[in-house]
């Protein structure tokens, strides 16, 4: 169906020389096969006639290629950029803006009465690709569901923010936080206690980042 | 619907199809009912007349949403989502409540049906809390699952009162309520009238006010109360030890049998890691239907506690870990020492050995030369009364289905309330299906169903038997078709236990056309120790000399509800068993074995049924399973024995009798091996006098076994039920917390 549809529109801007056909990976087989999807060998037969039918005469094919032209106008890029400040910024000193979407180090987040977000619905465990959070949970003594092991593995960790995503409560949170090496291991082993710091230490950024990013969810 | 208490008067009494079948209600004979033949989703399917519809649209392949539809429960037909659509009906049936009609066309899948579904869910979620991250059902709930397909995503539910909001009953240590999940199916106040007994339960209020409860402040006291726990769809009931502790897609679930009683139980032991999470029971209409006790159920946390995980010997007054060399070199080098000789070396057998163990350990003995393999029980140092040569004398014969079809059931000694709460509901269900009569010899107690109180001593049982006792149960019983006498496991424990066994097999063999025919024994012992009937079948009882032997080396496997006299002060004792308790005790050396979770045995229940159990965690610490901790020390006292690993030992067991082996079926006993038993009861005792009662052989349901000992939640329900103590205090003060947040609410 969508074939369908693609090479209807593709069909009526053709002629106005806007459409970049999409081409695909694997061979597309059945009857709906776009027009410009001819067998492969025919393909290359189409480039070669491209090629000769591109616009100018021989003279100016043949000056382009006696006065280097075109590696002359590259040449002119790189020293257009030589006098430019350049890109690179003085990285500790110096930082780039980052996204609201940035997934760096995780945190657990409070409500403002500074009752714990978590309520140990194991979604994040469930869906951690890399199986890097360890949730042990209980009733506490007020009979709430509260987790009593939260534990995110910062090594097995791959940012993915399906963690995230998947919270109910919005309690566990990626923060813009990307610099928190270390210089042991176990020190990555992040426990509950770590995670509700980071979230107490980032709180403002975080509502933050949710805010901003509200519009586009 | 379900405002009048189910009695048996309302009840026919004419038909008794106690076998579950096809059929939509209990009453009805589904093996002599006509076939009829109608189209589901343009399949034909042919079904016994007198099906619910909603059991031939399953047949023909479709599957229909259900909450209040149970099919071992009566139709209640109140939660709507069954509906499908009949060819000519005006408007969709519940499938559930309407037997299927011959050459009806029905559509399980039209978009009407669908249309009528999805308005049913509608007005489900409508008052349903979202708070499915919160509930222990989450993973697991029927109106999760059928809300993905039937389900909006958006509500039109906008009242200014907000949802429902119903106040949290309070049903004891075992059952948590959330009472504004209810969707009011009714399944549990069903199972609590049918199955249970528990007559309380039921619903008051009408419509939206409609509320499960007990009508006044009070627990839920059944042995089978964990059960509504797994019918409620939601999560409305769940579990309390379990609450919060686990999602159901972290548990690996391992199907094996319960060791914590006889019936021999077809459980799913729901583990995590090295913890066994919960216990729930698996579908087998031979033995469990699909219910389990509460102790085969929620015994299971006694599993992390008091667990021996290392060898120990005791130096001076207290035990000293030690390596699995040290202590079995111990063993055998105080074998020697003590100088035991022949029946001089003593083992005692507890209610939780497997029958693995119980093998290897008899041959050990034996090649000691010792007959004296004991019981734990009252009278277990001496040969038992019935002998263990006919099988027939010591079985539940009458099979577990098969008691339902009795018509006059006498108890003798026994409270099969608690020794066998399972099979006891199959009691209450002959009771209200086919009207069976009961009477009691021995102690009063809380039945399920109504019975009349004979007597209390091995006297009346000889008056009753031989006629000598006027009374309406007397009557019925004389005159019944298929009458049972149940045995309590106590009764041969009990000093009248021959002359009880004597005037038992006197009357059934003068009563052979009603007791015994080809597919009735109406004589059966309810047995309730999980590795009795094993032990009987192995032969593990001492020999007749053996009991007047003083024992210079004991072995206890498993033992700790021995009496302590039988233990000599200079003995040397060894306990092998997985729980410190009172066994350990006693023990110069400690050997830890294995709990029932932890390995794969064969378990014979009390109708001498071997199920195989499995292994769901792996054993804690260096404990080790039972056989082969025998099995090493033999070699080290130089008699090794001859298997080397499981499948050589259940050729031994084999051998033994291939009863044994033969997982999941049942032998019954032949009938001349029935009336040789029965001619060896007769022999051994003569009619007495004496009126000493029979006694219960525990006075306390929750707490049997070293499992259930160590069990916080077993003390929980003691405290409850038991002792009767407001649950409110034992258990997590969930309910309070929340009913006041409602309550605010409202």
């Amino acid at each position: 169906m969508i074939t369908r549809g693609y090479s209807k529109v593709a069909s009526n801007l053709k002629p106005f020389g806007l459409v970049n056909i999409r081409t695909f990976a694997t061979p597309q087989s059945g009857p709906h096969v776009l027009s410009t999807q001819a067998p492969s060998n025919q393909t290359k037969a189409n480039a070669i006639k491209h090629q000769a039918q591109r616009p100018g005469s021989a003279l100016d094919k043949a000056s382009e290629l006696f006065f280097f032209t075109e590696i002359l106008r590259g040449m002119w890029v790189v020293a257009e950029q030589a006098f430019k400040a350049p890109y690179t910024i003085m990285y500790p000193f110096e930082k780039s803006p980052l996204s609201p979407r940035f997934r760096g180090e995780h945190a657990l987040r409070r409500y403002p009465t500074g009752e714990e977000r978590c309520i140990a619905c194991k979604l994040c465990e469930a869906i951690c690709p890399a199986q890097a959070i360890t949730i042990e949970s209980e009733a506490r003594d007020d009979g709430a569901r509260r987790t009593t092991r939260y534990d995110i593995d910062m090594t097995k960790c791959i940012y993915c923010g399906y963690c995230q995503e998947a919270c109910p409560v919005d309690a566990i949170v990626e923060t813009q936080n990307a610099e928190y090496s270390t210089e042991t291991r176990e020190e990555l082993l992040y426990n509950k206690e770590k995670l509700l710091a980071n979230g107490d230490r980032a709180e403002a950024e975080i509502a933050a980042n949710i805010v901003a990013d509200h519009p586009y969810r | 619907m379900l405002r009048s208490a189910i009695t048996r008067s309302q009840l026919s009494r004419v038909a008794k199809s106690s076998h579950r079948s096809l059929s939509s209600s209990a009453f009805r004979n589904a093996e002599t009912a006509p076939m009829i033949k109608l189209t589901v989703d343009g399949k034909e399917v042919e079904v016994p007349q007198g099906t619910a519809l909603i059991q031939a649209c399953e047949l023909a392949g479709a599957t229909i949403p259900r909450f209040c539809y149970h099919d071992r429960l009566a139709i209640a037909g109140n939660c709507r989502m069954c509906l499908v659509e009949v060819e000519r009906a005006p408007k969709p049936v519940a499938s559930c409540a309407m037997p299927a009609m011959p050459g009806s066309n029905v559509f399980t899948n039209s978009e009407r049906t669908n249309k009528a579904r999805e308005g049913v869910m509608e007005f489900l979620l409508a008052n349903h809390p979202l708070d499915c991250p919160i509930c222990d059902q989450g993973g697991e709930c029927d109106l999760q699952d059928q809300s993905m397909r039937y389900g909006s995503d958006r509500s039109r539910f906008f009242e200014v009162t907000g949802k429902r909001a119903v106040e949290n009953k309070d049903f004891g240590p075992l059952v948590k309520t959330s009472m504004n999940r209810c969707i009011q199916c009714t399944r549990c106040v069903r199972f609590a009238n049918e199955v249970a007994g528990v007559e309380e339960l039921g619903t008051t209020g009408r419509g939206n006010d409609l509320e499960i409860g007990t009508y006044v402040q009070k627990t839920l006291d059944s042995e089978l109360s964990g059960n509504i726990v797994d019918l409620c769809p939601v999560g409305a009931l769940t579990s309390k030890p379990y609450a919060f502790t686990a999602r159901p897609w972290e548990l690996k679930t391992t199907e094996t049998v319960d060791a914590l009683d006889a019936v021999g139980s077809n459980i799913r032991v729901d583990s995590r890691g090295h913890e066994v999470m919960r216990v729930q029971p698996r579908v087998n209409d031979d033995v469990n239907e699909e219910w389990i006790s509460d102790r085969t159920r929620y015994a299971c946390d006694g599993l992390k506690y008091q667990r021996l995980t290392n060898p120990l010997i005791r130096v001076g007054d207290r035990f000293q870990a030690a390596s699995w060399p040290d202590a079995l070199a111990t063993v055998a080098d105080s074998l020697k020492k003590s100088g035991a000789k022949g029946d001089e070396i003593q083992a005692i057998a507890g209610s939780l050995a497997d029958t693995e163990s119980l093998v290897a350990l008899k041959d050990l003995l034996n090649k000691l030369g010792s007959e004296n393999t004991a019981l734990e029980t009252k009278r277990g140092n001496a040969p038992p009364v019935h002998g263990v040569d006919h099988r027939s004398n010591y079985l539940f014969n009458v099979t577990i289905p098969g008691s339902e079809d009795a018509d006059a059931v006498l108890f003798i000694g026994t409270n099969p309330r608690h020794e066998a709460a399972v099979i006891n509901s199959r009691f209450r269900k002959s009771y209200l299906h086919n009207g069976t009569d009961f009477g009691v010899i021995g102690d009063k107690f809380d039945a399920i169903y109504d019975y009349e109180h004979i007597g209390v001593d091995a006297k009346t049982v000889g008056d009753f038997l031989s006629g000598g006792v006027k009374s309406p149960f007397a009557e019925k019983f004389k005159n019944a078709k298929k009458p049972l006498i149940v045995v309590g496991s106590a009764v041969a424990e009990h000093q009248d236990a021959e002359s009880v066994y004597a005037a038992i097999a006197k009357h059934v063999e003068t009563n052979k056309e009603r007791f015994l025919t080809e597919e009735w024994n109406g004589f059966s012992t309810l047995q309730r120790a999980a590795s009795r009937t094993a032990a009987y079948d192995v032969g593990f009882v001492p020999s007749h000399q053996a009991q007047s032997t003083k024992a210079k080396f004991i072995y206890l496997l498993n033992a700790d509800d021995f009496d302590p006299d039988v233990i000599p002060r200079d003995a040397f004792v060894v306990y092998q068993g997985h729980h410190g308790d009172v066994g350990a005790q006693y023990a110069d050396v400690v050997l830890p074995g294995v709990a029932y979770t932890e390995k794969g045995t064969t378990w014979i229940n009390t109708e001498g049924r071997a199920q195989l159990g499995r292994a769901a965690i792996s054993a804690p610490g260096a404990s080790r399973e039972d056989w082969k901790v025998i099995k090493a020390l033999s070699e080290l006292i130089g008699k090794p024995l001859p298997y080397e690993d499981i499948v050589a030992i259940r050729d031994r067991l084999w051998e033994i009798s291939p009863a044994l082996t033969r997982y999941d079926e049942l032998e019954a006993p032949s009938s001349v091996s029935v009336g040789l038993g029965l001619a060896e009861l007769v022999k051994n005792g003569q009619a007495t006098t004496s009126t000493t009662p029979f006694q219960k052989p525990f006075e306390n349901f929750y707490q049997t076994d070293p499992v259930s000992r160590a069990s916080v939640t077993m003390a929980n329900c003691v405290k409850s039920f038991v002792k009767g103590q407001n649950s409110e205090e034992t258990s997590i003060p969930v309910g309070k917390d929340e009913q006041q947040k409602q309550s605010k609410h409202a």
